[in-house]
């Protein structure tokens, strides 16, 4: 999937071609820093993005293309299928109506209760995310900041979603109102089988909560695998820098060592060639200036590129890092590939942004994918958003995003 | 060396006809060239202390100490102190005037104090916090800039005025993860470079960890535990202290304390913590024969020590020294 916002300036790559599943009963995390994507990617899945944003690509909910619903259909998808709890309960909560009524909404718009059923069911909704049921005549007011957040969840949980997508749930929270809300999460999780995508900046929330992470950095995914693999032991540098930044305490290497990351995000519409990370990059190597590397797997296992691994794509540990890539991939930069475009490359439509490099990205293009050769131009350029009429041939090749359960 | 200090220091409001005790007995003392960390929930009265620390509150009983010396609360008086006592404050977007450059933002203070060479004074605030070169910087606007870089504006507007301590309100917290190491890095630096003292008041640990020498762990308007960092947070004696590390993402066993921080209004009696201490309520406090202390027994104000000190009955059952 990729999305570009048009702005007066030129066109703004926000999310460059990224793939992810989310099974049933799974959490996914994904982390970045702001302006990686991360939220833009999310909000795309249910078409909440403002008109001024092209999405290509596919987001199968259950199989069926999101991007391909009629507004009837989307709005029916919305909240039933699949839904959101936004960051900040604060501002997402109508302020003048009572928490009881917002729950029910949902239940009442898409006729899945009675008035008098709604009620009873906000009562148990209420109750599963730890708030006494009379909580339900008060405003978003009168309840404190981590109460709110649970009537975000409640909202979420309204019509059995298959899918809830959570956006920095617990960011604005302390400690102890986080560890409540994460434990609520978890079990909720793991009891009714939802699927859940969670996106934070803190890795180490996403790692204590979500089976698999994704590391997102100026729109692409450079790290992905399982949670924990990813991070205690990231591959790529820049999960490694999100996954040190916040310290174990009682870790001595951490004591009066903070650490960090150098320099500043980059600027998505004047993104740096090669690597996009190599700017800030502690261990990049002169090849990384106009090299582009894709995932690869980073587990240890050799040979198999996590393209071509056997089942989910997802399972394995991967960086796009070329300090992950076998010894002679590494060593023979120079090599030209066969001369195909690299398919995954969303830049190709984009004169200004990394045009030279797409030229030298052969190396990968003969089996580091993530994806196997199978994104069709016609899912591209067939998506019928009503923002979207990319019927450029140059139109990027985006890859699907699954969200298959 | 004790630079800033607070003696049995207490603050109250009124909230709906009752009085809040925000602050209800804190004794607390910074070092010249220390870094402590005071770490708490929201509402526990730890902003509100760092408030009245910087004058900005006026305590109802109790002194601030500057140097030895008790505040004065005159306007003259407290401009004064302010040239040594800054404040970082947590959101560098909102505290930035969006409509001035960061010359004009990192320029104030000192105008406001009338000091001379105002233009060396900005360059060289500015590149201390790490904005080099800093010409590059003076006409830039704040949205021009990235988070990191905003709150490096902020911490500069404070270096501006060569003040000897630093009062930071969570200057990590709406960082990015990425940034947050730089920031930390810096405040270290300042402190080494410039022996700076630092107050930073967080809700994050880990932050102590990394940075502060000191670290006081305040519940409900009091200091309950406090010490060296790599003893509290490595061995934390307070029930409180145990349930805030072991919440942390990594912990293995996380005691999730119920319910929200309790109302300052309504202060519980015996130990202020009794009624969501694990400790009492697993019957251990029973055991050691300290439950009966635990809900009737308030505990006294702890003294300002440098050494480890903790406010529960049940940890000095078993470490009198406490």
């Amino acid at each position: 999937m990729a999305v570009t916002y048009r702005s007066a300036a030129g066109d703004v790559p926000a999310v460059r071609g990224v793939s992810l599943e989310v099974a049933e009963g799974e959490a996914l995390g994904l982390a970045g820093e702001s302006g990686s994507g991360k939220s833009t990617l999310a909000m795309a899945l249910l078409r909440l993005l403002p008109k001024s944003a092209r999405v290509t690509g596919e987001i199968l909910l259950d199989g069926e293309d999101v991007l391909r619903m009629n507004w009837g259909r989307l709005r029916a998808v919305r909240w039933a299928s699949a839904s959101v709890v936004f960051q900040g309960a604060q501002h997402a909560l109508n302020p003048v109506r009572r928490v009881g009524e917002q729950i029910a909404e949902p239940l009442l718009v898409h006729g899945m209760a009675t008035q008098a059923e709604a009620r009873t069911r906000v009562a148990g909704l209420l109750e599963q995310v730890g708030l006494p049921a009379w909580r339900a005549r008060s405003y978003p007011h009168e309840l404190s900041g981590g109460q709110r957040q649970r009537v975000m969840i409640a909202m979420a949980l309204a019509c059995s979603p298959r899918l809830i997508i959570a956006d920095e749930p617990t960011t604005a929270l302390d400690v102890m109102i986080q560890a409540q809300v994460l434990t609520l999460v978890r079990s909720l999780i793991a009891d009714r089988g939802i699927g859940l995508i969670m996106i934070s900046h803190d890795l180490s929330v996403l790692a204590a909560t979500c089976d698999r992470l994704a590391v997102m950095y100026a729109g692409r995914v450079v790290e992905a695998g399982p949670a924990r693999e990813v991070f205690t032991g990231a591959r790529h540098p820049y999960g490694r820098a999100l996954a040190e930044a916040f310290p174990t305490v009682g870790d001595p290497s951490s004591r009066m060592a903070p650490r960090g990351l150098g320099g500043d995000p980059p600027d998505p519409m004047r993104l740096p060639g090669g690597c996009s990370f190599h700017p800030r990059c502690p261990a990049a190597l002169p090849s990384c200036a106009w090299r582009q590397v894709e995932l690869w797997p980073a587990d240890g296992v050799a040979g198999d590129p996590a393209g071509h691994a056997a089942g989910s794509t997802q399972a394995r540990h991967t960086a796009a890092c070329v300090h992950v890539l076998p010894e002679p991939e590494r060593s023979e930069p120079e090599r030209t590939g066969p001369g195909t475009p690299e398919p995954g490359m969303p830049e190709a439509g984009m004169p200004e942004a990394g045009m030279p490099e797409a030229e030298e990205a052969g190396p990968e293009a003969a089996g580091g994918q993530e994806v196997p050769n199978a994104p069709s131009a016609a899912n591209a350029s067939g998506a019928p958003d009503a923002a979207d009429i990319p019927d450029d041939p140059g139109a990027p090749d985006a890859r699907p995003a699954k969200e298959s359960a | 060396m004790t630079l800033l200090e607070a003696r049995d220091l207490h603050v109250q409001f009124a909230s709906r006809g009752r009085r809040a005790r925000a602050v209800d007995g804190v004794n607390l003392t910074v070092g010249e060239g220390e870094i402590v960390a005071l770490v708490g929930e929201s509402g526990c009265g730890k902003t509100t202390l760092a408030r009245t620390l910087l004058g900005l509150e006026r305590p109802a009983s109790g002194t601030v100490l500057y140097g030895g010396a008790p505040l004065a609360y005159s306007t003259r008086a407290l401009k004064a102190y302010r040239r040594e006592v800054q404040l970082v404050p947590q959101d560098p977007t909102g505290s930035l005037n969006p409509r001035h450059t960061v010359y004009e933002a990192v320029a104030e203070g000192p105008r406001i104090h009338g000091l001379r060479d105002e233009r060396e004074r900005v360059a060289s605030a500015l590149s201390r916090a790490g904005l080099r070169p800093p010409e590059r910087f003076f006409p830039v606007y704040p949205h021009e800039l990235s988070g990191g870089q905003r709150q490096r504006v902020v911490i500069a507007g404070a270096l501006a005025l060569d003040p000897r301590v630093l009062v930071a309100d969570e200057p990590v917290a709406s960082l990015d993860a990425s940034v947050r190491g730089e920031i930390l890095s810096l405040l270290l630096r300042l402190r080494a470079e410039l022996g700076l003292s630092a107050l930073v008041v967080t809700h994050d640990l880990g932050l102590a960890w990394n940075i502060a020498d000191r670290v006081a762990v305040m519940y409900l308007g009091r200091i309950v535990e406090s010490g060296p960092v790599e003893q509290v947070l490595s061995a934390p004696s307070h029930p409180y202290t145990q349930a805030l590390l072991s919440v942390l993402p990594d912990s293995p066993a996380p005691i999730v304390l119920g319910g929200e921080p309790p109302d300052p209004t309504r202060i519980p009696g015996g130990c202020r913590f009794h009624p969501r201490c694990h400790v009492l309520a697993s019957g251990k406090a029973a055991e050691a024969g300290v439950d009966g202390l635990c809900r009737s027994q308030p505990l006294e104000i702890l003294p300002s020590s440098t050494e480890l000190r903790a406010a529960c009955h049940y940890a000095r059952a078993r470490q009198p020294q406490l």
